[in-house]
């Protein structure tokens, strides 16, 4: 097992450092005269100076495009990631590890909570749509979860708000905090309700657009695990349909199940671009969306190569956990 | 004994044989297999109902513009200035220095040469530059649809290709090519097309009306790995089943062995995961323009004409003009459900052992 | 390429079952299956069943089971699969009674009727009665048992071994702990120490050697003799009345064959309970069953004892099973007899003797009337329009008026 484990670890480098390579040409791609757009700002404002921008294009190989000038840029490149320093962000005037440790917590926050949503919902209505199958519910239930997969973030989003927010009053419309209240020092209590209460809505976006997704994998899966043979004994045992259903059937259920959920919890940090950008909550996704439109390459890179890594560890973790929910594996 | 059991075994297989013929023959009508799965399709309501949203986008994104510039001889580009005096109520309650509590009240009025609301002439309305928002809608699935057929086909070719040679040829060609999908896969989707775009954006030395074929080729390089998954998985299992041996033992080519039995034993699950990937692909595509890094103003695009609702911008439109952007949202709705409807029918079509 | 496009056809014919039908059609028998199905499963769903309404008589009391025209159809949107039309027989104490007949033929479902195990809501019992007798004597209407009750006999009185070792034991739970369920589950005051000591004395019994790690491992570390082993054991476990055994060595080596036929007999004897042995291998009936019943296309077409159907079959398929039977065959002939044709398509299946397509005997009469069952002895039935009323062949009738 453990030589398997080390076997992925070393593919997983592999892959990060190709995915490294790939981001880092698509980086190069841009022509010169992009960063001198995109600097242009920083340079006025002093946040850089003339020597910051002619270092920016060397590392980032846009100033000697040879091939050896990229190799060269590349090899510094990677050297100072993997010190852990993935430079300066432009846009930010911090550095680039420094603002993600500021902004992953909050993306984290509600995307873990929209994930758990969407397994104590999704599950136990992907189960019963799976035990009746082809009845009323189970059509509903996955017309719901394809509408789920169907709406666009924002247009959900801007639903919500012109609904819940405007014409209802119900909740507030954007931000993280209420900023015509002015709470005492010690009020965390009610500093933290003000912002659970503006989670609310994006929570309820995640929720929503995952759910259905969690509701028709569980039904997929259940339905093949309902049709095998060792449910019918099962059955024939004289065990009742719910200890069939919840005992027999879900625990094998939950292996597929819980390979894909653990792999995705790495992803939870990368942030949702989309729904933090609507609802202008600063999380890291907000603070991505707008680096990148601004061409903060540092940034660009160290977020993608975050994200990337995210990638891989839950693959990685999707891994182990494979091993660990089925004895089948574990001995091979 | 040896001997014998050859013996029946070969009685065998030509009585069963001699009786399916004459037998199917005289009671059934032996049915093509693309029949059967047309029937099974046609059998599911669902995948009817996705059939009709699609047509109706299709009809309504491609026929509509023709019939509006031959009847009223205008495209998505025509502004309308359509004069209306807009009331302005502001209200407001304070507490004046006395301790009363005082009302405030304003009314202002402005005239309005845009954000018309719907009308018989604009049934619809027009937007904040003064286009008519029903014509823009039709010009919209243009892009939306063109796009997401465009970078599917090639997204399939790509990937049956490279597919193709890794599961056929194996050894390290399936290494290399498995692996660049492996780094593809793990590339950040959203985030990288949002680079690619906004750098294209900002380049002035192209055009704004090429940035849509940038566009496609960037949706395109995200996409292919899927496919490319598929062809080789199924592939390599095709190239264990017994008929390719049977394909083996009589020496056809390579070439005429992968186009004949393979393509044809992949081809199903392609067109449900096409069917699957244009939803996605339309999601991409609104997704970029709503950020303002799709097809450039102005051109209509449904994300840009969400984006209007963007409340960053101000909660105008979002909270008083919902003829602006919710039946944006809703055509990119039918059209991804309607595509999910018949790849999801198209499956149960195809494998009929998950129903039953 | 020939050779492809054969196996294509064969595959819609086999598969699919091509009777042309139009996408009308199709919703029409949809509909009215949804309706018959509604209607079927209301019926089974019913809560508070008074026990007057499934207590029954036996029609003789020294069987455990007896089937009385049972009619077990599936209802599929092609049309009506008439899986088991009207079969009779009797299981007896003690005694091992074997069914035979091709794939399909409707040997299972008719042992899943016995155990309300019918795949629905496409599969109902419509008709008919399953008789079964409890250790007191008292006798269930099983057709009609509402499903709790049903769970107290399934596994405990009436136990099934399937066909399939391989898949039949749950792939995520230890040997022990599926083994310690059903005693768990229908012994009454059972401790977990006390299931586990059930289970291994069960596993030994069914003479696995290594019990303490059999008991410990999932089943994906045992080979599919063990397994069968495994399988069998458990259904010993509550001392069944009853065991079905469903192709129990079809999916084993031969050399595992007879060692868990040689068990099955054993352990019989020592619960003293009555085995329905499905199966399609006559060399198995031989050598095992006290009675055979012989099915075919969903009905039965011949019973009676092992000495009465091997010595003297009277059904020309019966006839034909037996000569096509390795070892039987004459040495003068050279090749093995093989029955020639398929079984009929089961939906729409015709008025008449099932078998009349492949019949070599086959008369005028086979091709309009389906034949009633003729007694031959108490114990030996046929439905062949060869015999007379009395079971006198008709054949050797004209020759005698020549």
């Amino acid at each position: 097992m453990w030589k398997y484990l080390l076997k992925r670890i070393a593919l997983a480098i592999l892959i990060l450092v190709g995915v490294s390579v790939l981001i880092y040409m698509l980086t190069m791609l841009m022509p010169a005269d992009y960063i001198d757009n995109q600097t242009s700002a920083a340079l006025q404002s002093g946040a850089m100076t003339k020597e910051d921008v002619q270092r920016l294009k060397e590392l980032y190989g846009l100033a000697d495009k040879s091939f050896t000038g990229i190799i060269k840029s590349y090899t510094s490149w990677l050297k100072s990631t993997v010190t852990g320093d993935l430079g300066h962000s432009f846009v930010y005037g911090k550095p680039v590890t420094d603002v993600l440790s500021e902004y992953i917590w909050i993306s984290f926050m509600i995307a873990f909570i929209s994930y758990i949503l969407q397994i104590i919902i999704g599950i136990p209505m992907g189960i019963k749509a799976s035990v009746n199958q082809y009845s009323a519910y189970d059509y509903s239930v996955s017309v719901f979860a394809m509408m789920g997969a169907s709406l666009p973030s924002f247009f959900l989003s801007a639903l919500l708000m012109n609904v819940l927010a405007i014409k209802l009053g119900l909740f507030p419309l954007q931000g993280l905090t209420t900023a015509t209240k002015i709470f005492a020092q010690n009020a965390h209590f009610q500093i933290f309700l003000d912002k659970a209460w503006h989670l609310v809505l994006p929570i309820s976006v995640l929720t929503l657009l995952g759910v259905g997704g969690t509701m028709k994998y569980t039904r997929t899966n259940m339905l093949e695990v309902l049709n095998s043979d060792y449910i019918r004994t099962a059955r024939a045992k004289g065990l009742s349909e719910k200890v069939v259903t919840y005992k027999h059937a879900f625990r094998n259920t939950m292996i597929p199940l819980v390979t894909s959920l653990s792999g995705m919890l790495p992803s939870l940090f990368g942030g949702a671009m989309i729904t933090e950008t609507v609802f202008a909550i600063p999380g890291i996704g907000y603070m991505a969306l707008r680096a990148t439109t601004q061409g903060d390459i540092p940034f660009i890179m160290g977020y993608n190569m975050f994200l990337a890594i995210l990638t891989v560890l839950g693959m990685l973790i999707s891994d182990i956990m494979y091993m660990v929910v089925d004895p089948r594996v574990k001995l091979s | 004994m040896a001997l014998n059991t050859e013996n029946e075994k070969k009685l065998n297989y030509t009585d069963h044989q001699d009786y399916t013929e004459t037998e199917a023959e005289q009671h059934f009508r032996v049915i093509s297999p693309s029949r059967m799965v047309a029937k099974r399709f046609f059998k599911s309501k669902l995948s009817i109902i996705g059939l009709i949203m699609i047509i109706f986008v299709f009809v309504f994104s491609f026929v509509g513009p023709i019939i509006i510039d031959a009847t009223w001889g205008y495209k998505e580009t025509q502004v309308f200035k359509i004069e209306r005096i807009s009331d302005m109520v502001t209200t407001a309650q304070f507490a004046g220095p006395d301790g009363k509590v005082y009302d405030y009240y304003d009314k202002s009025q402005t005239q309005v040469l845009f954000k018309a609301p719907p009308s018989f002439d604009h049934w619809l309305g027009t937007d904040t530059s003064g286009f008519d928002i029903f014509t823009r809608l039709m010009y919209g699935g243009r892009i939306s649809l063109t796009i997401s057929f465009i970078v599917i086909i090639i997204e399939m070719f790509l990937g049956i290709v490279l597919g193709g040679l890794a599961g056929y040829y194996g050894k390290w060609v399936d290494q290399v090519v498995m692996r660049i999908v492996d780094i593809f896969a793990c590339l950040p989707g959203m985030p990288i097309l949002l680079v690619l775009s906004a750098a294209i954006s900002s380049i002035e030395s192209i055009p704004a009306e090429h940035r849509i074929y940038y566009l496609m080729a960037f949706l395109t390089l995200m996409g292919w790995t899927g496919v490319a998954r598929i062809v080789r998985g199924q592939i390599l299992m095709l190239r264990e089943q017994e008929y390719m041996m049977a394909a083996e033992t009589t020496g056809i080519k390579a070439i005429n062995k992968i186009m004949r039995h393979l393509v044809p034993n992949t081809m199903p699950q392609l067109i449900v995961n096409a069917t699957l990937g244009l939803g996605g692909v339309i999601l991409y595509e609104s997704t970029l323009s709503y950020l303002g890094l799709g097809v450039p103003f102005p051109r209509a695009a449904w994300g840009s004409m969400i984006a209007l609702a963007d409340p960053s911008r101000g909660q105008e439109i979002l909270a008083n003009y919902p003829n602006m952007w919710v039946p944006a949202g809703i055509l990119i709705v039918v059209t991804v459900l309607g595509f999910s409807f018949i790849g999801d029918g198209l499956r149960d079509a195809f494998d009929p052992r998950m129903k039953r | 390429m020939g050779l492809l496009k054969k196996l294509k056809r064969g595959k819609i014919e086999g598969v699919d079952n091509t009777t042309y039908l139009t996408l009308k059609d199709e919703r029409r028998i949809s509909k009215e299956n949804n309706k018959i199905i509604k209607m079927y499963e209301k019926e089974k769903n019913r809560k508070h069943v008074p026990e007057e309404e499934y207590l029954t008589q036996m029609r003789d009391p020294s069987n455990v089971v007896e089937f009385d025209n049972l009619h077990t159809y599936f209802y599929t949107d092609v049309g009506t699969v008439k899986s088991v039309n009207g079969v009779s027989f009797d299981i007896p104490q003690g005694k091992i009674v074997g069914v035979v007949g091709e794939s399909g033929c409707g040997k299972s479902v008719t042992s899943l009727s016995l155990m309300q195990l019918v795949q629905g809501p496409t599969g109902q019992i419509v008709d008919g009665s399953i008789r079964y007798q409890d250790k007191e004597g008292k006798c269930y209407e099983i057709t009609k048992m509402p499903k709790d009750k049903m769970l107290k006999i399934r596994g405990k009185d009436i136990a099934m071994i399937f066909q399939e070792p391989m898949t039949s034991l749950n792939p995520v739970f230890k040997i022990g702990d599926q083994m310690d369920e059903v005693v768990l589950l229908h012994t009454e005051g059972a401790t977990p120490e006390s299931a586990k000591a059930r289970s291994i004395e069960m596993l030994n019994l069914v003479g696995i050697a290594a019990v303490e790690k059999i008991y410990n491992s999932y089943p994906h570390e045992l080979s599919g003799g063990m397994r069968q082993r495994v399988m069998i054991a458990m259904a010993l476990s509550c001392n069944p009345r009853l065991i079905i055994a469903d192709e129990p060595t079809t999916a084993l080596d031969v050399t595992i064959q007879a060692q868990i036929l040689e068990l099955l007999r054993e352990v019989k004897e020592k619960i003293n309970g009555s085995i329905m042995l499905i199966t399609h291998d006559l060399g198995v009936i031989a050598e095992m069953v006290d009675f055979v019943v012989v099915m075919y296309a969903g009905r039965i077409i011949e019973k009676g004892t092992v000495q009465e159907i091997f010595h003297n079959p009277k059904h020309p398929y019966t006839i034909g099973l037996m000569k096509s039977r390795p070892g039987s065959h004459n040495i003068t002939e050279d090749r093995l007899y093989s029955i020639k044709g398929q079984v009929p398509n089961p939906i729409n299946m015709p008025n008449h003797c099932y078998f009349y397509n492949r019949c070599d005997k086959a008369m005028d009469i086979c091709s309009r009337e389906y034949p009633a069952m003729i007694r031959f002895s108490p114990t030996h039935f046929a439905a062949c329009h060869l015999y007379n009323e009395d079971g006198s062949d008709k054949s050797e009738e004209e020759k005698e008026r020549r």
